[in-house]
């Protein structure tokens, strides 16, 4: 069993108009029998974060195109992007570049 | 106590971080953070700096902003114009070689109104927005979208440009400024406590009656567009700016460039993304941003704590479909997800146009499209796509039965309302002037139904693509005064044109 692991998020860029428009959010994510992964993370915001209109912020198993990922200050392209399995503490950003300017 | 410990540790070795590990392409040093266009990966130093010496690069390129010259920033609060923002400052606070050595200020247009932000909204998005302008120390013009209600005619007219300056004169200035030391660059930021206008409940409700008049979201954002851009340029023209900076970042100039072919604008292609754009005449519109992905503002912006507010716009939250701009964005970045190069393939498309013979300072001011001011491209010969789709529009309505065509998706579907329901007023009916300036708003009397401008004769002043915006406009009468005394005087101009015809010796040889 692997422990709880409590999480920092933050929503910009209008993302966050999709979570009430609340930005910032500690969440802590029970433990389950394997570790949590960034996949597993995004259908966790779905179900429990998430107030409307599922279809602008996830397309599939990743995000929509558009909403950009940085874990830690990172591109998430550079972490393993949704095979990415999340730590303690760590700090996960959606930005929506969509009609923005 | 022990189970904690316990619990504690097996936490702790979980946390072996799976090191990043790709390194930055340019300094090879620092692990890289951020992967802009495909596989380069930099990291935060080095993207930092790539994206500032981009900003420097683009202006000192295209050498069209002189030393000591008044530029406008047109800053809306979005991440693109923000960080525009965030790059003067940066470009002004550099040392001697590389500064930056204009006078910028800043505009805002509070569009809250044509949205439908209540007023609470509205001013909380202002005084967020007035300090971070204020930390800047530029001065700043802060202005409600419904004073373009009452703008001057003089904005829909192109001002002779100023005198072209030849490329030996940019160096010339740029000396001239350093020897004249930098200490006048302080004293003109006289920092301006412009608060913003009070606006009218009766003015709020004139421009939502304007904007709602346009049925789809397709034409609302058109006009909004295009309401904003009279606005700006007003502002820049009252308050002796000579250039206007707009954010629009490459992936919107994408956008916008397949919208723009959507919507009927392939004639005004160069000018609508190009880096400067002179349709005004005196005021140039520069565009910096069109060099960086919206990606690469986004990531700066985070990263390097660039203030923006998010302003919700007509078309938050709506679907893809919503409008044919909604459905054009969504269709670039679903395309760049897979092919990291659309956008960048695109925007090099849009920099091998070229402004077309017809040279937007040259045009004269008849062949100038009334709403967005360029070059007519409906002047054409008889065997053009553009008379083709008139022939065979008029075909289509001479059908007796009032089959609407419901496929045509910009045809509203009860275009024909306000023609059958207005009486044809006849009492001044013949450029009923004196009648026109108390009735805007609309009362139902005569002369207001008098005076809505055929749809027709106004159609004959505008640009193809501004004709298809008015066609799904419920009523004209809406449109403000300036835009429509503007219409009729060019009328007027055309109709007297004709009758002296047979005595003007040379057709395009007309005075002023
Ligand atoms: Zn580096
Ligand atoms: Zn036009």
């Amino acid at each position: 069993m692997a422990a709880p692991v409590a999480i920092h998020l933050e929503f910009g860029g209008g993302a966050e108009l999709l979570f009430n428009g609340v930005k910032e959010h500690h969440v802590t994510l029970p433990s389950q029998s394997e570790p949590w992964d960034m996949k597993q993370l995004l259908v966790w915001i779905q179900r429990n974060l998430l107030k409307e209109r599922p279809e602008l912020f996830v397309q599939g198993d990743s995000v929509r195109p558009g909403i950009l990922v940085l874990i830690n200050d990172a591109d998430w392209e550079l972490m393993g992007e949704l095979d990415y399995q999340l730590q303690d503490q760590d700090n996960v950003v959606f930005i929506s570049t969509l009609h923005g300017g | 106590m022990c189970q904690v410990d316990e619990d504690y540790h097996d936490g702790l070795e979980r946390a072996e971080v799976p090191s990043v590990s790709k390194k930055c392409v340019k300094c090879k040093e620092a692990s890289a953070a951020v992967v802009i266009r495909a596989g380069d990966t930099y990291c935060r130093g080095c993207f930092k700096e790539y994206f500032i010496h981009k900003f420097r690069a683009m202006l000192g390129k295209n050498r069209i902003i002189f030393p000591g010259e008044k530029v406008l920033l047109a800053v809306s609060g979005g991440p693109s114009s923000s960080s525009m923002l965030s790059q003067v400052q940066e470009g002004l606070s550099q040392n001697a070689h590389k500064k930056l050595r204009f006078l910028p200020g800043i505009v805002y247009i509070d569009e809250g109104g044509a949205v439908g932000q209540s007023v609470e909204e509205r001013q909380r998005t202002v005084a967020e927005l007035q300090a971070v302008f204020k930390a800047t120390g530029f001065p700043f013009h802060m202005v409600p979208l419904e004073q373009v209600l009452d703008l001057p005619s003089s904005v829909v007219v192109t001002a002779p440009a100023a005198s072209e300056q030849p490329a030996s004169a940019y160096k010339a200035a740029v000396d001239h400024f350093i020897q004249s030391d930098s200490s006048s660059c302080s004293t003109a930021q006289d920092h301006e406590q412009t608060s913003v206008p009070e606006v009218q409940e009766s003015h709020t409700q004139l421009l939502q009656q304007l904007i709602g008049s346009a049925q789809t979201l397709t034409a609302r954002q058109d006009l909004l567009n295009t309401l904003r851009h009279h606005l700006l340029v007003h502002t820049a023209r009252t308050e002796g700016y000579s250039k206007l900076m707009l954010g629009d970042n490459c992936t919107r100039v994408a956008v916008k460039l397949l919208t723009s072919i959507s919507l009927g604008r392939g004639a005004q292609l160069a000018q609508d993304t190009g880096f400067a754009d002179s349709r005004y005449g005196d005021i140039i519109l520069v565009r910096p941003m069109r060099d960086y992905s919206a990606k690469e503002i986004a990531y700066y912006n985070h990263m390097f704590s660039v203030p923006s507010v998010f302003i919700p716009g007509g078309d938050t939250k709506t679907t893809d479909k919503a409008s044919i701009q909604r459905l054009t964005e969504s269709f670039v970045t679903k395309l760049q997800a897979d092919f990291p190069s659309t956008v960048s393939t695109i925007y090099r498309t849009s920099e091998k146009l070229q402004t077309a013979c017809r040279n937007s300072s040259t045009a004269d001011q008849a062949d100038r499209c009334l709403l967005c001011m360029c070059a007519l491209d409906t002047a054409v010969e008889n065997a053009s796509a553009f008379q083709a789709t008139l022939t065979s529009e008029q075909l289509s309505q001479n059908k007796p039965s009032g089959a609407t065509g419901t496929e045509n998706p910009r045809q509203n579907p009860a275009p024909v309302e306000q023609e059958s329901t207005a009486p044809s007023g006849q009492c001044c009916s013949s450029g009923g002037e004196d009648c026109g300036r108390t009735e805007r708003g609309g009362g139902g009397g005569c002369c207001s139904s008098a005076k809505e401008p055929e749809r027709t004769d106004l159609k004959s002043l505008l640009c193809y693509s501004c004709q298809l915006t008015i066609k799904d406009m419920s009523s004209l009468e809406r449109l403000p005064q300036y835009i429509l005394s503007e219409a009729q005087r060019r009328q007027r101009r055309s109709q007297m044109r004709e009758e002296i015809s047979e005595f003007l010796l040379d057709d395009g040889d007309e005075g002023s």
